[in-house]
């Protein structure tokens, strides 16, 4: 208790934990629906695509968010596009404009001399990167995937389970998938300056694969992914401060952690 | 009896290419119509065209006024993600009711009584709390019955019912079709299983692009298209 009261007492920290809370309950209900609708690679794509618009944008001096969130929400539309359309193999797809951001990064990076640090902690994360004006984004954030989730959530089911009924009950699929696009990228892009564009998209899997070893209820993962998504960050945090270890690696490991315990759990009850 | 749905010289297509060519039928209610054809010969697309998902791109298509307010039920082909969903069958049942719910963002009453009958008539509702994905193939496909009789009272469109079910699942799937369409309830269904079609079905529809055929069960079988499809030696 003394250790949490202790790093909430640095205001950058308490920022950290703040946005972070904020963004792994943003990761963990999107996840939900990507990782059902078996996009989870797409999570996983969006962030390369984030650090390679960050890196571009560093280089030649603009604002890396004003860039990196529109390349990443145009990114997103189209990977969506890809999977629908089944003429091309999406996971080949995603696996070309993955390498491909990442190069284009990477070169873009090494091309422009200093600034080397700050690229470095898009790539691993670093939880001085939060700050104040992060926090008020992804109060907005969080603020619009809960409304989702909440006004919404038996359309998302819906939109979720079967597509093809939704659509003829007359649900706008396509809106909903592009909002679901347009609000994951901008989780990654928030997201992956304190975890880090390699490790983000875990925020946006593991809850999700974690509740749906347990809970058998379209409605249970849900609300599981959100809490667990949140307590692993959490412990991830106090573990990362605790033992000087790097906070976006602490709460992956925390998260595979979870992981294990929920399949063993499942395992001991027998299914 | 009156036509649900009235089809003349109908296209649908996408993008300049035409996957249904000149349609002319007529639904009737109380029908149990059948549409038969190999893949790729437009089935999809005409499920698609009658669901409204899809524009005819010449002809006419008319909906009667009736089946516009009690809706068109509708089972689509099961998706692989679909299979390991974590879902109870109360809430995949209950999104049936999803056309009726409009801007509202909550099930009122009203809904959840129409799910609870729907899962009452197809004798699932000791499996309310069950998750799909332990259900089996024949009771997954009760339950998106369920959930389709949520959307209509007057006509199910049944897109491959039978694929992937087991012969004894697919017997008792076909008695219970039998069984909603003596109710009253008007069946379109398409199918590649033409052997236990052809002894059951009221109106039958050969689709490659064109009509090949379009009659009773009966005269198809002593067709050239019905022979070749049943595998030449059948009747």
């Amino acid at each position: 208790m003394n250790l949490i009261l202790e790093m909430l007492s640095y205001p950058f920290l308490a920022r950290a934990f703040m946005g972070g809370i904020l963004v792994s309950l943003c990761a963990a209900l999107l996840g939900v629906s990507l990782v059902l609708k078996r996009y989870s690679m797409i999570g996983d794509g969006l962030s390369h695509v984030s650090f390679g618009a960050l890196s571009v944008a560093v280089a030649i001096g603009w604002a890396p968010l004003a860039v990196s969130v529109p390349v990443v929400v145009l990114a997103a539309y189209f990977l969506l596009r890809i999977t629908e359309n089944s003429r091309v193999k999406s996971d080949a797809a995603i696996a070309m404009i993955s390498a491909g951001a990442l190069a284009v990064g990477i070169v873009a990076t090494s091309l422009s001399t200093g600034m080397a640090t700050d690229v470095n902690s898009y790539m691993f994360g670093s939880i001085l990167a939060m700050s104040p004006s992060d926090v008020r984004l992804m109060v907005v954030l969080s603020g619009a995937v809960l409304g989702l989730f909440g006004f919404c959530y038996n359309k998302m089911f819906a939109v979720t389970f079967d597509e093809n009924f939704a659509r003829a009950a007359g649900v706008k699929v396509s809106l909903y998938n592009v909002l679901i696009a347009v609000l994951t990228a901008v989780t990654i892009v928030l997201g992956m300056r304190m975890m880090g564009a390699m490790l983000i998209s875990s925020l946006i899997i593991f809850p999700a694969v974690t509740s749906m070893r347990i809970f058998k209820s379209f409605r249970g993962v849900t609300v599981c992914s959100g809490v667990v998504s949140v307590v692993c960050f959490c412990v991830g945090m106090t573990m990362s401060y605790r033992f000087s270890t790097p906070a976006g690696a602490s709460i992956v490991l925390v998260n595979l952690a979870m992981f294990g315990v929920f399949w063993a759990a499942a395992r001991c009850v027998g299914r | 009896m009156s036509a649900l749905i009235t089809c003349s010289h109908v296209d649908f297509g996408y993008e300049n290419q035409d996957a249904v060519m000149d349609l002319t039928l007529e639904i009737d209610e109380g029908d149990y119509f059948c549409v038969l054809g190999v893949n790729g010969s437009g089935k999809s697309t005409l499920v698609k065209g009658l669901l409204g998902l899809i524009k005819p791109t010449g002809g006419s298509l008319v909906v009667s006024q009736e089946l516009k307010k009690t809706g068109i039920g509708y089972l689509p082909q099961q998706t692989s993600a679909q299979k390991d969903f974590p879902a109870t069958v109360w809430e995949v049942v209950l999104s049936g009711a999803l056309g009726l719910i409009g801007n509202r963002p909550f099930y009122r009453r009203r809904e959840k009584e129409m799910a609870l009958s729907a899962m009452e008539r197809l004798g699932i509702s000791d499996l309310r709390r069950r998750c799909y994905r332990e259900l089996s193939g024949g009771q997954q496909q009760r339950v998106l019955i369920a959930r389709a009789l949520c959307a209509a009272r007057k006509m199910l469109i049944l897109d491959e019912p039978v694929t992937g079910l087991d012969p004894q699942a697919i017997q008792e799937f076909y008695s219970l079709v039998r069984e909603l369409n003596r109710d009253g309830m008007t069946i379109f269904m398409v199918t590649h299983d033409v052997a236990n079609v052809v002894g059951q079905a009221g109106k039958i529809l050969h689709l490659q692009q064109k009509v090949l055929f379009y009659g009773s069960p009966e005269e198809y079988v002593k067709t050239a298209e019905g022979r070749g499809f049943l595998g030449g030696g059948a009747v």
